[in-house]
């Protein structure tokens, strides 16, 4: 098992319950929450997992700031989304897409990288900036390719179809759907991918790019050329946004700027990183799980508790529903307040202390 | 014929931002020895020292090692060429292991056996915080660390700067038994250090800085002989560091 998890302890019970939890709640959300909805946050958990593990090899890892992951996450999502879209069908061409977005993503992380990583670090991450505002500027305005505004609607192949069953009879009580396969091959390529980060920031590699992180001047005068490590660094986390990407394209059956190239998103994922840990990976996936959560949940928890409250003062307007987002705001300071360097940071730090 | 030194600063200018710190340093360290550079406090000696591995870009002058020229080569290039800096303050990795610290100084992130026995026995404690943060060490744990880290692969030129600074006088009898077994294995080693009885009992030979230049260059055992010196160079007498 730890070797699954490349020797990575969690380093704290409270840790290493919470991604147990995550991870059995993932693999049986279907049967436990039955519905589309909890179908599709589930899912969307398992991607932004992902997404936001790639970003925490950036900034957890190596210290980069970047704003342009959004950009390799819609590279992904386009790369599936427009073969599709324009009539093209079949596992191949889902195969085809995702990997010529991914490569696309690659081609333009290295670019990114070795044009921009040499000047001071806030210069690159303007430099992100302004590209991830050109990429969603190009996604609305390129009508013909990408549908613009609207995005592109298309058909996944019939395995993942919404009418298709694998069983003519349901399996403990659900419908094996094509939306539920979906959802497990999500889960099963987005838990591959990442205990493969995990791979990478636990080899010599992953070292060196915290030992950059920490000082790049002593560890260039180990012999590390820190260009080369942090470009390396760029490229493989674009690869996993972008793939990321394409799986949440195949989940959703549709791609437009807002779900993929949102600055809206972008901030998400970093909230995410933060909230759960930078430098972790573990802190990636409970940051995503609990924004996700939170981002679907919890108006409809605030209605419930709004409705219980509904004879003592002042509570069901403090509870209204429409105040979710401050809700979701005080979560955050409470986090960032009892948990300082993250959830997992904080926990192992307590774990290595005690 | 003498073997020419190991490496060789010659006319060495260099500018830190506006400022020009170096101001045409010369200077030979020769193979097997120890060579101290002494001087008060900003005098130049970080920079040089800095100005050797790339970190700072020499603006004039050439500086040699083991006969090619290096004063135009990347930091990375430069440590390739088999020189270890460690720098002031302890250049430890704090947020990984002491293992890991160690791995990152190797090539192939393999330990030779026989090297890494060696580091182990002249830093014992090391070997029982292998698995600890560096973040977590004391001072003098966390330069023998640095140090070790320079020494645990094959190197030919040792740059150290400052390893006395900020120990306990205890530490800094371990720090060095730990230099002087490093001198009797015929180490290369270039030398900063303030510490003047720690330079005597290490120095081969000795170069003092003042304001960005090499003032005066000898042997060590001449400089501690010579009070008189001391006190005009250094502004120091010997007895006063005993």
């Amino acid at each position: 098992m730890m070797r699954l998890l490349s020797n990575d302890r969690p380093g704290h019970w409270l840790l290493a319950l919470l991604l147990v939890g995550l991870l059995l709640g993932l693999l049986a959300a279907p049967f436990l929450f039955p519905g589309t909805k909890a179908l599709a946050v589930a899912a969307r958990i398992a991607i932004f997992i992902v997404l936001a593990a790639s970003y925490d090899i950036l900034l957890g890892y190596t210290g980069i700031v970047s704003f342009a992951q959004t950009t390799f996450f819609g590279l992904g999502a386009y790369g599936v989304a427009i073969p599709l879209a324009l009539g093209a069908s079949g596992w191949a061409v889902v195969a085809g897409g995702a990997a010529a977005g991914i490569g696309a993503s690659l081609v333009l992380a290295l670019v990114m990288a070795l044009l921009s990583l040499r000047v001071r670090a806030i210069f690159f991450s303007m430099i992100t900036l302004a590209i991830a505002r050109f990429a969603q500027v190009l996604a609305a305005e390129w009508r013909g390719l990408t549908g613009g505004e609207d995005g592109l609607t298309f058909t996944v192949p019939r395995l993942i179809s919404p009418a298709f069953r694998l069983f003519p009879a349901p399996l403990l009580g659900l419908p094996i759907s094509g939306p539920v396969i979906a959802y497990y091959l999500i889960l099963a390529v987005s838990l591959a991918a990442f205990l493969l980060m995990l791979r990478m920031v636990n080899s010599p590699f992953g070292r060196v790019l915290q030992a950059i992180r920490e000082n790049p001047f002593r560890a260039e005068a180990l012999g590390y050329r820190t260009i080369l490590h942090r470009a390396l660094a760029s490229v493989l986390a674009a690869g996993f946004a972008a793939l990321a990407g394409a799986m949440m394209a195949l989940q959703l059956r549709y791609t437009n700027p807002d779900t993929t190239l949102s600055f809206s998103l972008m901030i998400d994922i970093l909230l995410m990183v933060v909230i759960g840990g930078m430098g972790t990976l573990y802190g990636a996936a409970l940051g995503a799980a609990l924004l996700v959560l939170a981002q679907y949940y919890l108006e409809p928890l605030l209605a419930a508790l709004a409705r219980l409250s509904g004879g003592v003062p002042v509570l069901p307007a403090l509870f209204d529903p429409g105040r979710w987002l401050l809700w979701l705001g005080v979560i955050f300071v409470l986090v960032v307040y009892f948990f300082p360097a993250g959830i997992a940071g904080t926990l192992r730090a307590r774990g290595r202390a005690a | 014929m003498a073997e020419p030194p190991l490496l060789t600063l010659a006319g060495v200018h260099t500018h830190i931002g506006r400022y020009h710190i170096l101001h045409g340093v010369d200077l030979a360290v020769a193979a097997g020895e120890v060579s101290v550079l002494l001087g008060r406090n900003g005098a130049g000696k970080t920079t040089t020292l800095r100005s050797i591995m790339g970190l700072w870009r020499v603006s004039r002058g050439a500086i040699d090692f083991a006969g090619q020229p290096i004063a135009a080569r990347a930091t990375p290039d430069i440590a390739r060429l088999g020189i270890a800096y460690v720098p002031e303050n302890m250049g430890v990795f704090s947020g990984l292991t002491v293992a890991e610290n160690f791995r990152l100084a190797t090539p192939s992130g393999r330990f030779e056996p026989q090297r890494l026995a060696q580091v182990m026995r002249a830093f014992p404690v090391l070997e029982q915080k292998w698995q600890v943060r560096a973040g977590t060490l004391s001072g003098g744990q966390k330069q023998m660390l640095a140090i070790g880290r320079a020494i645990i692969a094959e190197r030919r030129l040792l740059i150290i700067d400052e390893p006395s600074k900020g120990l306990a006088p205890v530490m800094v009898g371990q720090l060095l038994d730990a230099l002087l077994a490093l001198k009797r294995a015929r180490t290369t080693i270039l030398l900063v250090e303030q510490n003047f009885f720690l330079a005597r009992a290490l120095g081969d030979r000795v170069a003092v800085m003042d304001d960005g230049r090499i003032v005066h260059t000898g042997t060590m055992a001449a400089l501690a002989e010579d009070v008189a010196l001391q006190s005009r160079l250094l502004g120091l007498s010997l007895e006063s560091h005993q």
